[in-house]
C-alpha cells in the first residue's frame, strides 16, 4: 500500500526512546531473537516467543503508533491467536463484530454472504478494529512480559550475516550501537529495511488503479455489514466499500481509476464532495484519508540463513480479503513455536524449513485470492471488464454467476500441505482437516462450567483423546485432554466437527494445527507424529 | 433436461481467472474472435438446441447496456 510511513504520521500513541546500558558496551550484547518492527506481526511474534520462554528484543524506527486505521478486518483465526496471547476478549469487546456482507450493482443487491452461519465458536468470523487499537493493546501486553524488551526510535541501519547469527547496527537519537542476534526476524513491513539491506528481490504485480481510502466519523444507522458496490449511483463506473469501525468511524474505499492524481485527490476540496455524494445529508468528519495503489508480490524465500521474514516484508497483497495483517499474524504464530523449539535445542534448525513451506503456500494462496479480487474489482483490460460486467448482470438471474462475483474473498486460515503432518490412514469427515487450524467447539469443563475448547488448550503439543475406558498415557512432553472427562461435549458439536468416535485421538501442534489423527489412540503413533511435527523425521 | 444455472465449478474463481487469462495480449478483434470460438465449442458440448435457446434467452434478458443498472 502506498500509505504514509510511520514517521510522517501524527501520533495516536507516543512512546519514549530510552537509552539501554548495553548501548555503551564495547562488545555487542548477544540476544537469542531480535525482531525488527513493532507492528501487529512483530509484536505477535514477540509476545508468542516470550510466552514460550524466549527473551526477545523488538526494534522500531518510530516512537509512536500513527493515526489512520489501516488494517481494520481481523479474522476469527487471528482472534483465536490473540486469545492465546491474552488479548482476544479485549479485541472483541472493543471491535465491531460482523459476519454479513452485501454486494450491490448500482442500487440492486446481487449477492450476500454470511461468514459464520453456525454458532459454537468463541470468536466471531470477523471484527473491525482500527490497527492502532490492536497495536496499542499488543504494546500493553508486551509491557507485562519481562521477556519482551521493546525499543522505540531504534532504527536498523546495518545487517551483517554471520554463520551463527546476525550483527545488527542500530541508529538511535544517542548515535549508533550494535547487537548480535542468533535469529533476526524482519517484520518491518512492505518497504522492509532489512530486505533492502540484504538486497533481496521483491517481485510481483502492481495494479495501476488508484483507490481513495477514508475514515469518516459520523452517527449513521447503517447496519453492521460489509457493503460493496459495483457502479454505485453515487460513484458512477467505479466501485465503493462501506464498513463500520468502533467509535462511529466508518471506512470508505472509493475506486478512482488509473489516472487519479494522488496529491489532488487527498485535498478536502476533492474528497468531501465525493463523500457527500455517497453519504447525502449526513454530517460527517474526515478522520484520515489516503490514496493507494496495490501490489501483490513476495520474496522468493522467507528464510535467509539466520534472517527470517514475516508479514508484509515477506509478501504483500491488495486489501480486498483482509489478507495482509491476518496472514502476517499467522506467519508470526507459525514461526514462534518453531523458533522456540530450535532455540531450546528440542528441534533441529531444519524445522524452520517448514515455516518456509507452510507460510509460502499461504502467501501464494493469499496473493492468488487478492489478485483475483483486484482483477474483478478493477479489470486490467477491456475484455476483462466486459466479462466482469457480464458476471454482474447475470448474477441476479443465475446462481453460478453470483459465485463468480468477487469483491474480496475474506481471509481464512490455510490448510498446510506439509511434511510435518502424518497422513491420515483412516477417513475422517467433519470440519477438522489435516494441516488446518482445529475448529473450536463449546464444551463443559470438569468444573461444570461452560467454556470453549480452544481456550482450554495448552501452548504445546496436545492430544485430544475421545474417552473410551481409562485414559491412556501420552508420550513424554505431550498433554492429553480427554473429551468426555476433562471436557464434556454436551452440544455434540465437537463430535460433529472432528468426526469423533470413542478412542479417537487428534494430535495438535503448538499452533493448534492438526498434524495427525487416528481412530484408535496408539502411543507409539502419537510419539512418531509429534517427532515428525518437530522436524525429527526418522 | 433443463439448463443448469447453479454453480458447478468446485473453484469458480479459478475458472473465471482462466477465462480472463485466455484473452491476455489479444486486441479487441482477436478477443471477440476467441470468445466466438469458445461459444461454438461450448454450445456443441451442450449439444441440445432447447438448452441453447434457453441460454440465449437468459443472456438476452440480462443484456441491458452496461452502467444502466
Amino acid at each position: 500500500m502506498g500509505a504514509n510511513s510511520e514517521e510522517s504520521r501524527k501520533a495516536r500513541y507516543q512512546f519514549g526512546y530510552r537509552r539501554r546500558p548495553e548501548q555503551d558496551r564495547a562488545v555487542p550484547a548477544r540476544h537469542p531473537v531480535v525482531i525488527v518492527g513493532a507492528g501487529p506481526v512483530g509484536l505477535t511474534a514477540a509476545i508468542d516467543l516470550a510466552q514460550r520462554g524466549v527473551p526477545v528484543v523488538v526494534l522500531d524506527d518510530a516512537d509512536r503508533i500513527g493515526e489512520g486505521s489501516r488494517a481494520i478486518c481481523f479474522s476469527k483465526h487471528t482472534l483465536e491467536i490473540m486469545d492465546r496471547l491474552g488479548l482476544g476478549e479485549r479485541l472483541v469487546e472493543k471491535g465491531v463484530t460482523w459476519q454479513l456482507g452485501k454486494v450491490f450493482l448500482g442500487n440492486d443487491l446481487v449477492y450476500s454472504f454470511d461468514l459464520q452461519p453456525e454458532p459454537g465458536h468463541k470468536m466471531p468470523a470477523f471484527i473491525n478494529l482500527q490497527q492502532y487499537y490492536l497495536e496499542s493493546y499488543l504494546v500493553e501486553r508486551a509491557a507485562e512480559l519481562d521477556a519482551v524488551d521493546l525499543r522505540w526510535a531504534n532504527r536498523v541501519a546495518g545487517v551483517e550475516r554471520r554463520n551463527d547469527g546476525v550483527r545488527v547496527t542500530i541508529a538511535t537519537p544517542d548515535g549508533d550501537y550494535q547487537l548480535d542476534a542468533e535469529w533476526l526476524v524482519a517484520c518491518d513491513g512492505a518497504r522492509s529495511t532489512v530486505r533492502e539491506l540484504l538486497g533481496l528481490g521483491f517481485t510481483g504485480l502492481t495494479f495501476e488503479e488508484r483507490f481513495l481510502i477514508a475514515d469518516v466519523k459520523m452517527a449513521a444507522d447503517y447496519p453492521t455489514e460489509r457493503w460493496f458496490w459495483f457502479d454505485p449511483p453515487f460513484h458512477s463506473g467505479q466501485s465503493a466499500l462501506l464498513h463500520r469501525q468502533p467509535d462511529d468511524v466508518w471506512r470508505i474505499d472509493l475506486q478512482l481509476g488509473a489516472d487519479a492524481d494522488p496529491e489532488e485527490e487527498t485535498k478536502p476540496a476533492r474528497v468531501l464532495p465525493r463523500l457527500q455524494r455517497m453519504l447525502g445529508e449526513r454530517k460527517f468528519e474526515l478522520e484520515w484519508v489516503s490514496i493507494y495503489r496495490f501490489d501483490c508480490r513476495r520474496l522468493e524465500r522467507f528464510v535467509h540463513g539466520r534472517v527470517i521474514f514475516a508479514g508484509d516484508s515477506a509478501h504483500q497483497v491488495s486489501p480486498f480479503g483482509a489478507r495482509g495483517a491476518n496472514s502476517g499474524v499467522e506467519d508470526a504464530e507459525n514461526l514462534a513455536w518453531k523458533l522456540a523449539l530450535v532455540l531450546f535445542g528440542t528441534a533441529p534448525a531444519s524445522l524452520l524449513d517448514s515455516y518456509e513451506i507452510e507460510r509460502g503456500q499461504a502467501a501464494d494462496e493469499n496473493i492468488a485470492h487478492s489478485t483475483r479480487s483486484t482483477d474483478f474489482i478493477a479489470p486490467r483490460s477491456s475484455h476483462a471488464r466486459v466479462l466482469r460486467d457480464a458476471a454482474l448482470k447475470l448474477a441476479p438471474f443465475a446462481p453460478f454467476a453470483r459465485r463468480m462475483v468477487n469483491s474480496g474473498r475474506l481471509s481464512t486460515p490455510s490448510a498446510y500441505d506439509t511434511p510435518l503432518s502424518t497422513p491420515d490412514r483412516e477417513t475422517f469427515a467433519g470440519d477438522a482437516r489435516l494441516g488446518l487450524a482445529v475448529p473450536d467447539a463449546p464444551m463443559i469443563g470438569s468444573d461444570g462450567r461452560p467454556c470453549f475448547l480452544l481456550e482450554r488448550l495448552s501452548d504445546g503439543f496436545e492430544v485430544l483423546y475421545v474417552k473410551d475406558g481409562a485414559a491412556p498415557a501420552p508420550p513424554a512432553g505431550v498433554k492429553l485432554t480427554v473429551i468426555g472427562e476433562d471436557l464434556e461435549d454436551a452440544s455434540g458439536l465437537f463430535a460433529h466437527r472432528y468426526d469423533a468416535s470413542p478412542g479417537a485421538a487428534y494430535v495438535l501442534r503448538p499452533d493448534r494445527h492438526l498434524c495427525a489423527r487416528m481412530r484408535m489412540f496408539d502411543r507409539t503413533e502419537v510419539a512418531r507424529a509429534v517427532a515428525r511435527a518437530m522436524g525429527n523425521r526418522s | 433436461m433443463k439448463l443448469v444455472t447453479e454453480s458447478r465449478f468446485a473453484n469458480p474463481d479459478a475458472a473465471y481467472e482462466r477465462l480472463v487469462d485466455a484473452h491476455r495480449g489479444l486486441d479487441e478483434r482477436e478477443s471477440r474472435a476467441l470468445d466466438a470460438r469458445l461459444v461454438l465449442i461450448l454450445a456443441n458440448h451442450i449439444g441440445d438446441l432447447e438448452l441453447l435457446e434457453e441460454a440465449i434467452r437468459i443472456a438476452q434478458r440480462t443484456g441491458a447496456p452496461p452502467g444502466g443498472g
